[in-house]
């Protein structure tokens, strides 16, 4: 029963969107590629159609009735006022529709609640503001930034088709498994949704939540975080690429290859250009939506990262200037050490959270050295990824 | 205090100018009072809304950075739900519930003054917060943690704020209950009040049961914030997850308390402009009731995505799916009202049907969001947007203009500008179409709330959308300058300028004496 109601529509969908590029998903559910996400489609279309034949019962009736017994026809009004009957059946019949309603909605919920044979599990962690994932079987982590440039945000550069959709590193799955996601956050709660799956989890922070999904169709598949996080909450998408399994294969090779080259150039040192162009990059993806690329920070609620500049929050200013980085009500630019504490740290009670546990040695010392030497700050100070690795070993 | 005595020995005697309002514990002052107050709020909120649209007119961060834009959908929500319906609708109350049973006034005038000015004050600490550093709070109007944990200083304002509205709403309702239990005409039976009595009581008790709820989840976030409590920190042994199950056992209850006074307002509207008696007054009473009692049982469907058990979303499914029948059975009913009266479509009765029709679409898609999995797709898109404000705008809001419209010739003893009012109820009503509407398709192809910028998919209908909140934004002065028109003046309203009226208040003088009935009036 549920297919002719798929297939019916779809058609409408279509002819009433037909000029826009994403005709398929604009006036309903996008494209299901999971059995689940399937059976989502199916059960909101036959609950719609439900909804849709006692609408027009019902105001068919009402208006009926707005038209035939008007009073500017002259038609006299009746003075019932009961009819036991009547009222006996219409509070019986929706009461057969809800359990019609509810059979085929039960059966899915325990379908999608079964989280039983995966294939292969993947932790997922929200943070503000983008998703880390960590391939639990294959010992493979890596984050995943928003990857539209702040250009096309600021409207100074035209949007490109996947505005906001975007991320550096997708993550990846093999199609055909059945892949188990345990999601939790760091900070706040997030929620990682793919439409096309039909998953929406909540990550929350000191809990392990699990869902999961399985992708027969190869393809790249779009969603965004769905709980409310503060500031980046509408930057932070997801990203899911389905390869078929040596293709997979292969891109986990070649993620553990890039893992060990991690490794590997920690252990080099570089020159303060080749730091700070590094850094740029981390500090626009990862710092800037509170800091902000010019590093101004929000006054107030996200603190400059420029000496001089005045900030409001007694509470951050006073945690600030026990790190050396406030003097006076001002902003100054603190010592490297504590510099370094306060990014592998965070600064507990504020925003500031600790970076040092998704960051790689390089990582910490090129954003470092970014921060030190921009925007008017000039120290010269450097930091190499030895130094952090050396921090790393004695604290932890 | 002063005005005591002068009403004692001169009935006609009382403070004019600042002091008439500031000292009145009269229910007419004092409901106008809590209706203008509610009017002022409903405009502040609804600019936080054209602000959001302008912002969201396009992709792309146009005049708001998200911070800024946060602190808007925050501040929109909170100040509508506390500052404009729930006040309005406790003005209604003020000013019908003595009227409507044959009361002089309310049981406990001066708590009533008390009750009422709380607001203000409630009202300006969440305006200044929107001066402190860092702004007003932008956690969304749902406050969870640990993200409202983070704020600052207005964060704790915005909570202080909620303290003074719920024990003013607590007040409220205390008096209202007692009003309505001691004070009826002798042979008003309960079972002779009228609807929009039934709906009040009702509802007080529900604003008796679900405000302490929400203090409560509100103190221990601020315990949380700075006296060292882990209520909601999972690093302490809290559990976020905690808070959001106190917060909606106040949550879903609430929504009933904006709209239960709604269906009072539709109940005593639709038979008077039908000409004929309202159909099933008992199974509209026990409906009443029915949603009250259940909507205690469906808290959790508002948080079907946090990771509970198969078990417990079933059981709140359930629950959730209930609630359609009682509220069926009231679409029924106001149906079967009309059929075979003597129709016209006089204001109050255009936005009467434009409320049961709209509502009924709001009704639905609140089915669709009950059905678990279709909900896992639609939680915290712009369906759910568009869900909340076809119950809050076209249910809610859209009931209290028609309850002004039908009672304000009763309060001013004027006719308001009829041709006036039918502008104000098309554009109003073609507008909140067009801004909603498409919100479910949005909401469906998968664009979240809260957000500030949004994928191109997306572009053209929030365009539209935000055209037709411009529409609807501007249309409410219109309504502004149709009721301080009626205020002003208009053709006499006479006792009973509605054909088919026959609760109390008809047989009083429009506008009213100051004390309502100084007697209690004969009641068949
Ligand atoms: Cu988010
Ligand atoms: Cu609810």
């Amino acid at each position: 029963m549920p297919c002719n109601i798929r297939s019916a529509l779809p058609t409408i969908t279509i002819s009433l969107s037909a000029t826009s590029a994403y005709a398929d998903f604009r006036f309903n559910l996008q494209p299901a590629v999971t059995p689940i996400a399937t059976e989502i489609y199916d059960l909101h279309n036959l609950i719609l159609l439900v909804c849709l034949a006692i609408f027009i019962v019902v105001f068919g009736v009402m208006f009926y009735a707005l038209y035939k017994h008007r009073k500017s026809v002259g038609h006299s009004p009746a003075q019932f006022s009961h009819n036991t009957k009547l009222e006996v059946v219409w509070t019986i019949i929706p009461f057969f529709i809800l359990v019609g309603m509810a059979y085929p909605t039960t059966q899915t919920i325990l379908r999608m609640k079964t989280v039983e044979n995966t294939d292969m599990s993947i932790k997922v962690t929200g943070r503000q503001w983008y998703w880390e994932y960590e391939y639990m079987d294959a010992g493979v982590n890596y984050v995943s930034n928003l990857a539209t440039p702040r250009d096309q945000i600021d409207n100074k550069a035209a949007k490109t088709p996947h505005y906001l959709l975007e991320v550096d590193q997708p993550m990846v799955v093999p199609t055909g498994k059945k892949v188990r996601l345990l999601l939790t956050a760091s900070d706040v709660i997030h929620s990682w949704w793919i439409p096309a799956f039909g998953v929406k989890q909540d990550a929350i922070p000191g809990f392990i939540n699990e869902a999961w999904f399985q992708v027969d169709k190869p393809g790249i598949y779009r969603g965004q975080c769905a709980e409310l996080c503060g500031v980046g909450h509408g930057f932070m998408p997801i990203v899911v690429e389905a390869k078929p399994q040596e293709e997979y294969d292969a891109w986990l090779k070649n993620q553990k290859a890039q893992l060990a080259a991690t490794a590997e150039a920690a252990t080099k040192d570089y020159t303060l250009d080749e730091l700070k162009t590094r850094g740029e990059t981390i500090f626009n993806s990862r710092c800037a939506a509170c800091h902000q690329a010019n590093g101004q920070g929000i006054p107030g609620v996200f603190p400059p990262l420029v000496g001089g500049a005045a900030f409001a929050n007694q509470d951050t200013l006073k945690r600030l200037a026990e790190r050396g980085f406030a003097k006076d009500g001002k902003i100054v630019l603190g010592p490297k050490d504590k510099h370094l504490d306060i990014v592998m740290h965070g600064i507990p009670g504020t925003a500031m959270q600790g970076l040092g546990a998704q960051m790689t040695d390089l990582e910490v010392a090129a954003v470092i050295t970014y921060e030190r030497n921009s925007w008017g700050n000039k120290t010269g100070d450097m930091l190499q990824p030895k130094e952090v690795a050396a921090v790393r070993k004695s604290k932890g | 205090m002063a005005t005591t005595t002068l009403h004692d020995a001169h009935h006609d005697a009382h403070p004019t100018g600042v002091m008439r309002w500031l000292t009145s514990t009269n229910h007419k002052d004092i409901g106008t009072l809590y209706l203008w107050f509610s009017f002022i709020m409903f405009l502040f909120a609804g600019g936080l809304a054209m602000l959001i649209r302008a912002e969201l007119f396009q992709p792309g961060l146009q005049f708001f950075q998200p911070n800024l834009f946060n602190q808007f959908t925050t501040m929109h929500g909170l100040i509508m739900i506390f500052g404009a319906i729930m006040p309005a609708f406790v003005g209604f109350a003020n000013w019908q519930i003595p009227m409507m049973i044959g009361a002089p006034d309310m049981a406990f005038p001066r708590l009533n003054n008390w009750s009422f000015w709380l607001l203000p004050a409630a009202a300006s600490l969440l305006l200044m917060s929107f001066l402190m550093p860092g702004g007003a709070a932008a956690g969304g109007w749902t406050m969870y943690p640990p993200l409202f944990i983070q704020g600052g200083m207005s964060y704790d304002m915005t909570i202080f704020a909620i303290h003074i509205m719920g024990l003013s709403s607590i007040i409220g309702s205390i008096n209202i209950i007692t009003t309505i239990l001691n004070m009826r005409t002798p042979g008003m039976t309960m079972m002779k009040m009228p609807i929009f009595v039934w709906t009040w009581l009702i509802t007080a008790f529900l604003l008796l049961s679900a405000m302490p709820v929400l203090a409560s989840a509100v103190t221990m976030l601020l315990t949380d914030r700075h006296f060292g409590t882990y209520f909601f920190n999972a690093a302490g042994g809290g559990d976020p997850v905690m808070f959001q199950h106190i917060f909606w056992f106040f949550g879903h209850p609430e929504v009933y308390i904006m709209i239960l006074p709604a269906f009072g307002i539709l109940s005593s509207i639709i038979p008077t402009f039908s000409r004929k008696p309202l159909f099933g007054y008992d199974s509209m009473v026990y409906a009443t009731a029915a949603i009250a009692l259940l909507s205690f049982l469906v808290w959790a469907h508002h948080m079907f995505t946090v990771g509970m058990p198969a078990a417990s979303q079933l059981f709140f499914m359930y629950a959730t799916m209930l609630i359609a029948i009682p509220t069926g059975v009231k679409v029924f009913n106001w149906t079967a009202t009309m059929w075979r009266g003597s129709i016209t479509f006089e204001t109050p009765m255009l936005f009467a049907i434009a409320v049961v029709c709209l509502f009924t679409i709001g009704g639905f898609s609140g089915l669709v969001l009950a059905i678990v999995p279709v909900d896992i797709q639609l939680q915290d898109t712009y369906y759910v947007v568009a869900h909340f404000h076809y119950v809050l705008f076209s249910g809610a809001a859209m009931s209290i203009m028609a309850g002004v419209y039908y009672w304000l010739p009763k309060w001013t003893g004027h006719m308001y500008d009829e041709r006036l009012g039918k502008i104000h109820f098309w554009l109003t009503t073609i507008a909140f179409n067009v801004t909603f509407f498409p919100m479910h398709f949005i909401g469906l192809a998968g664009m979240p709330r809260r957000i500030p910028d949004y994928a191109l998919q997306f572009a053209e209908f929030n365009m539209l959308q935000s055209i037709g909140s411009f529409v609807l934004g501007a249309s409410q002065l219109l309504f502004l300058y149709t009721v301080i028109k009626c205020i002003r003046g208009g053709a006499t309203a006479g006792d009973r300028p509605w054909e088919g009226a026959d609760s109390l208040e008809w047989t009083l003088t429009s506008p009213p004496p100051y004390h309502s009935f100084q007697t209690a009036p004969a009641f068949k």
